[in-house]
């Protein structure tokens, strides 16, 4: 069985939101209609988003971190809010595991926001729909869009490639790839929901840099430049001009 | 959690209406029974109708909730796993029979339909049997609408399934009361002291729940909710400079101080005046009598709306601070 999901790479997250507006974009663009987007020049702006990066500060001062943390639904695979829909209109899609919204089904009633302990859900105050993230479903498999962008806009969009998209299901995919090199991890894991969506932790990086990469053994200017170096005190071209 | 007015009003009208339907009813059981004496004229098509106008109000209340109310009857659907949905059947199940038992009774249409053992039964006591079947359902199902969310842990209990069954009959019986009084018919002493008794043992469980929520602590952190293992987390920014529904629709804004008014206030009106009122009144005292019932109901309204105010919901650990 498939899971579409995405691995959010808290390591590489430097939190510059575009993803936020990219998933906006696209979703306000889309077959839906708009999504709400209420004083957005104002002091107060607020609207739907499926999608916010959050920032998070751990530690104290100054030992501190700084982790940008993007939000969206996990699509999860025993999603809560599903099962308390009185409409049918949230359900899980058995063929790849994406939890979806009918539009077209929902009353309104707000209570699979009450069963998500995420708070991924969000009511469009204009629509009076509850809408989420649907993982670009509609970019997944159209067959105009050339092969490599069918792929959720958020995933594209990030310019540090901290958002991996595939099966977790598949134990060859980037997405698993990821989850099992680097620790990946599921939110409040004590409710038992399984999300399929995973965050990858931050990790100690360090690079052995050795001499010999700063400074070439075999410099061939180190050859030539024997015996012909201009004294340094004398003023050079370089320092001159103001290129 | 931010009070849903609407649910406020439909839970507490609701359950007035079928406590009021199940204690004229169990009255006429005591009646056929020779446990109580058949006392005045039928009033019991004016209790009924009373109780089915009580179940159109909630469910007008309920409509307000909806984003989309002309697709209510699609909720319906999805019974077999939604609470939600088996209320969407039961009420109007209870309606459509407090209704007919009314009309039966109005029309005089109560023929002789079987009898248990030397009791003869009637259509109205049929009908009525379906009735109570339907609005017992319909206190399970509207509490367990709550008592299923296991995220939020003051709700997923027995209890709120209890409280909002002893709620909705400790209110109906004080209505009965009231009808009894004001039309003269109908067994007052059975009446108030069900009240009575009622009122005092949704108090008890109240109380009970009060309890147990007071030391209730959610698993969630903020340490489980990003999955950053350090004591020291400091949310700097939501990701929404305006606010947004997982600010608006999970949080309530009243103060401390308005939420320990709130709480006295409800345990006081709702359960303990009209105790002391029922207890001392009379079969003629209708002003003590309605005086309790509407002490009694804006307790209640007070007490549902507690009731949302007491609950935290998980999603809140992520909205701590705005920037």
């Amino acid at each position: 069985m498939t899971q579409l999901a995405l691995v959010i790479d808290l390591n590489t997250c430097v939190g510059c939101h575009a993803c936020v507006t990219s998933c906006k974009e696209w979703n306000t663009s889309g077959d839906a209609g708009p999504m709400v987007d209420r004083n957005p020049y104002g002091a107060e702006p607020t609207g739907t988003f499926f999608n916010r990066v959050q920032t998070f500060e751990v530690g104290e001062f100054p030992d501190t971190q700084t982790i940008h943390f993007p939000k969206s639904c996990l699509h999860c695979e025993d999603p809560p809010c599903v099962p308390v829909c009185p409409t049918g209109a949230s359900y899980k899609r058995p063929e790849d595991g994406i939890v979806l919204v009918d539009y077209d089904k929902c009353i309104g009633c707000e209570y699979c926001s009450w069963a998500c302990p995420y708070g991924a859900r969000e009511i469009d105050e204009q629509q009076k729909v509850m809408k989420k993230c649907t993982l670009c479903v509609d970019r997944l498999y159209d067959e105009s869009l050339p092969e490599a962008e069918r792929k959720p806009v958020c995933v594209l969009s990030c310019p540090t490639s901290a958002r991996i998209y595939g099966d977790i299901h598949d134990p060859e995919s980037d997405a698993s790839r990821a989850i099992n090199a680097a620790g990946g991890y599921q939110l409040m894991p004590e409710w038992g929901t399984q999300p399929a969506n995973h965050y990858l932790p931050r990790r100690k990086v360090s690079i052995a840099v050795h001499e010999e990469d700063l400074q070439r053994v075999d410099n061939p200017l180190r050859k030539e430049d024997r015996g012909q170096r201009a004294p340094t005190t004398r003023t050079t071209l370089d320092d001159s001009t103001s290129w | 959690m931010k009070p849903a007015f609407s649910v406020i009003f439909l839970t507490t009208l609701i359950g007035a209406g079928q406590g009021l339907f199940l204690a004229y009813y169990s009255a006429e059981w005591l009646v056929m029974l020779n446990m109580l004496q058949p006392a005045g004229s039928d009033y019991t098509t004016l209790a009924a109708s009373i109780s089915f106008l009580l179940l159109v109000a909630g469910l007008l209340a309920s409509f307000f909730h909806l984003g989309h109310p002309e697709r209510a009857w699609r909720a319906a659907a999805m019974w077999r796993t939604s609470w939600l949905s088996r209320e969407v059947i039961a009420l109007p199940a209870a309606m459509a029979t407090v209704f007919a038992y009314a009309v039966i009774r109005y029309f005089g249409l109560d023929l002789q339909v079987l009898t248990l053992g030397r009791i003869p039964v009637s259509l109205s006591t049929l009908v009525g049997f379906m009735a109570m079947l339907a609005i017992i359902a319909l206190f399970v199902c509207t509490a367990m609408i709550y008592a299923s969310l296991k995220f939020l842990r003051q709700w997923h209990s027995p209890l709120t399934v209890l409280n909002f069954f002893l709620m909705g009959m400790a209110s109906g019986f004080t209505l009965a009361t009231v009808l009894a009084v004001a039309t003269s018919a109908g067994p007052f002493g059975y009446f108030s002291a069900m009240a009575v008794f009622l009122t005092l043992a949704a108090l008890m469980s109240r109380l009970f729940s009060l309890s147990r929520n007071l030391n209730l602590r959610s698993p969630s952190t903020l340490q489980s909710a990003i999955g950053v293992h350090h004591p020291t987390i400091r949310q700097m920014a939501q990701g929404a400079m305006g606010g947004s529904f997982n600010t608006r629709a999970f949080m309530h804004t009243y103060g401390a101080g308005v939420v320990r008014l709130g709480r006295r206030f409800f345990l006081i009106s709702g359960f303990v005046l009209p105790l002391l009122l029922l207890f001392f009144s009379e079969a003629d005292s209708l002003l003590v009598c309605a005086a309790a019932l509407l002490l009694q109901f804006l307790g209640l309204l007070a007490e549902r709306w507690y009731f949302f105010i007491e609950a935290e919901h998980p999603q809140n650990v992520y909205y701590q601070m705005i920037s």
